[in-house]
């Protein structure tokens, strides 16, 4: 994640508390998403940024996992979200978030 | 998992779903966001 | 109604390893990091690798950006030692030209540069065509002495060659935030490297076209020219025009992010459509914040950096001809404000909506041309293939709207994309890099309607949450 993006959301964290809060991600790309998820929930896997070594404990979740796409008005998924869930690899982008959530 | 009372962090991507679309679905699940930012790699 | 048409088209290149250090981003890490120069220096490409690299070939237009699909990855392990810096499109310059060609576009008094490489690069572009022995023996070269003290001093950042200092890039002005010696370097070396694609396209146009009857030129690329008091008051569209001698000419610079060239593009054939001009250039120069924008992931996996070439182009609009393909200037793709900034929104704004009013499915374009930005340069750093994406999701608007079977993204891609070979120097990889090809491709009756379409990230400069878009439909 970029380190400017990990300094502001280290002073919403600080600011504002950790209850309740969850990241929601819409990378394209596995690699985004898992490097994200790392960082929001253990610090900056590649110890640059303010986040290096902050370990924040945020679950990342992304827009279209099933879990989430599934409770939306159908309107809604329509016109936000149905191109990017044809389109997108949703499978392979949401794959490294269930182990980095659950843990591992 | 439930949306509903979450404080969210929108991360978005231009190339993937930008922070506004996952900011109106969140929302409309009942969640409050606290941050939102859509990304640019290029 | 017959539309004014693109009749000649550069695309250059300016290898810049040296100039890699300066990037916004090495720029930043090195604030942290004063010795990563030296861990920088182990990953820089030469001037025959460079030149070798596939996807620069394409660029160039020696090679059709389709054929990097049969090429095994990664690119950069094999450069094509046979291949020509003489592109058909335009020039792959070395660094030391580039060096040359900022002296000769400084008119501020701002650039030194040491004779040995003030002579070589005369030699070079002279040999191009690019510039007159004349105008460079005017230049005066700079003493190694002069050269350290205004290093030294802090008025002057270091230029780099082959990991010597070889001249120096001074500020404009003690306290202005916008006349720093880097905001200065990064502003002519879009001058530079603008003229270096103006200098060529008039070549291609020598004769049929003199410089003089060039009336008017648009800029659109993605420097910010000013001062303290206008940061952004740009014009380098002016600048640009002459310091390649277009003496009857004026101009003005168009910006929305990376989609400025495009935009410039369909202004350059309106101005023409309407009468005002006989003719308009546009011209773009290459953007030296973005190079080594991904360096650390090319670092971390032990590639060389790709980032090391500034673009430019220069693109003619004339009179519809006959010969030529148009610019169909009454089904332009538009992203309105009402739109909205889905992803939905923005292709429909951009694909379906031109499509619609000029008549023509979804498979009736031959080709699409999105952001075509290497995926070499991308994918190591976790940020995708940008216009396989690209094309996947104009596939998946079309298999929602019943145009395409569902499983018949890999064979729209396969038919109506091609593979990313342009340097992420934004505005240029956004869809403008392919005109020349386009240009090419409908004159020998191989490609008939070719859709270009370019978005800016505005939310970017934190004054919208909207992004923009815009897109054309060339035709034969």
């Amino acid at each position: 994640m970029d380190l400017e993006g990990q300094g502001q959301i280290k002073q919403v964290v600080e600011q504002q508390g950790r209850d309740e809060l969850v990241a929601v991600l819409g990378a394209n790309s596995p690699t985004a998403v898992e490097m994200t998820a790392l960082t929001l929930k253990s610090g900056d896997p590649s110890y640059a940024g303010p986040l290096a070594g902050v370990s924040l404990g945020i679950p990342s979740f992304h827009i279209l996992e099933p879990e989430i796409t599934q409770q939306l008005d159908p309107a809604v998924f329509e016109r936000e979200l149905a191109l990017a869930a044809l389109a997108m690899d949703v499978a392979g982008l949401i794959a490294p978030l269930k182990a980095i959530r659950a843990g591992q | 998992m439930n949306l509903n009372g979450k404080r969210v962090l929108v991360i978005g991507e231009r190339d993937g779903v930008n922070a506004a679309s996952i900011e109106a679905c969140v929302k409309s699940l009942g969640a409050e966001v606290l941050y939102a930012e859509t990304l640019c790699f290029v | 109604m017959r539309f004014p048409a693109i009749t000649a088209v550069a695309n250059v290149l300016a290898h810049a390893p040296g100039l890699v250090r300066y990037g916004s981003k090495p720029c930043r890490d090195l604030a942290q990091s004063p010795s990563l120069p030296d861990a920088l220096e182990g990953h820089l490409r030469s001037y025959d690798d460079a030149v070798g690299y596939a996807p620069n070939q394409a660029y160039l237009g020696n090679v059709e950006p389709d054929t990097l699909r049969a090429l095994p990855r990664p690119w950069f392990a094999t450069p094509d030692r046979s291949a020509s810096a003489d592109g058909a499109f335009g020039d792959l310059v070395s660094e030391v030209e580039l060096l040359g060609l900022l002296r000769l576009c400084d008119r501020a008094r701002l650039v030194r540069l040491e004779e040995g490489s003030l002579a070589e690069a005369r030699l070079g572009l002279v040999r191009r065509g690019i510039a007159t022995s004349a105008e460079m023996e005017a230049l005066a070269s700079a003493s190694p002495d002069a050269n350290a003290r205004a290093i030294d001093s802090g008025e002057a950042v270091a230029l780099w060659h082959e990991g010597r200092v070889v001249g120096s890039m001074a500020r404009g002005h003690e306290q202005d935030e916008a006349l720093t010696a880097n905001v200065l370097l990064e502003n002519l070396a879009t001058k530079a490297t603008g003229v270096l694609a103006l200098r060529r396209l008039l070549r291609q146009i020598a004769d049929r076209v003199p410089p003089e009857a060039v009336p008017f030129v648009i800029a659109g690329s993605e420097e910010a020219v000013g001062d303290r008091y206008q940061r952004g008051g740009g014009n380098i569209a002016k600048a640009i025009a002459e310091s390649a001698g277009l003496t009857q000419a004026t101009g003005f610079d168009v910006k929305s992010f990376c989609a400025s060239t495009l935009y410039g593009v369909f202004n350059a054939a309106a101005l023409v459509q309407a009468g005002i001009f006989a003719r308009v250039v546009v011209v773009a120069g290459g953007s030296l914040a973005k190079l080594g924008m991904k360096y650390r992931a090319h670092v971390a996996k032990g590639m060389p950096i790709l980032e090391d070439v500034l673009a430019g182009i220069a693109i003619l609009v004339e009179a519809a001809n006959g010969r030529d393909p148009s610019i169909r200037l009454d089904t332009l793709g538009l992203h309105t404000i009402a739109a909205g900034s889905s992803q939905q929104a923005v292709l429909e704004a951009l694909v379906i909506d031109p499509l619609r009013r000029a008549g023509y499915g979804l498979r009736e374009v031959d080709r699409y041309v999105t952001e075509m930005h290497n995926p070499e340069v991308t994918e190591p750093a976790g940020s995708g293939d940008v216009p396989t994406g690209n094309y996947r999701l104009i596939a998946a608007l079309g298999a929602l709207r019943g145009e395409l079977p569902r499983d018949g993204v890999q064979d729209f891609i396969a038919t109506h994309g091609m593979p990313g070979f342009a340097p992420t120097q934004g505005h240029i990889a956004s869809a403008v890099c392919y005109l020349a090809h386009a240009l090419r491709a409908m004159r020998a009756g191989k490609m008939h309607r070719a859709l270009f379409l370019a978005k800016g990230s505005l939310f970017l400069g934190r004054m919208t949450d909207a992004s923009d878009g815009v897109s054309f439909l060339m035709e034969a």
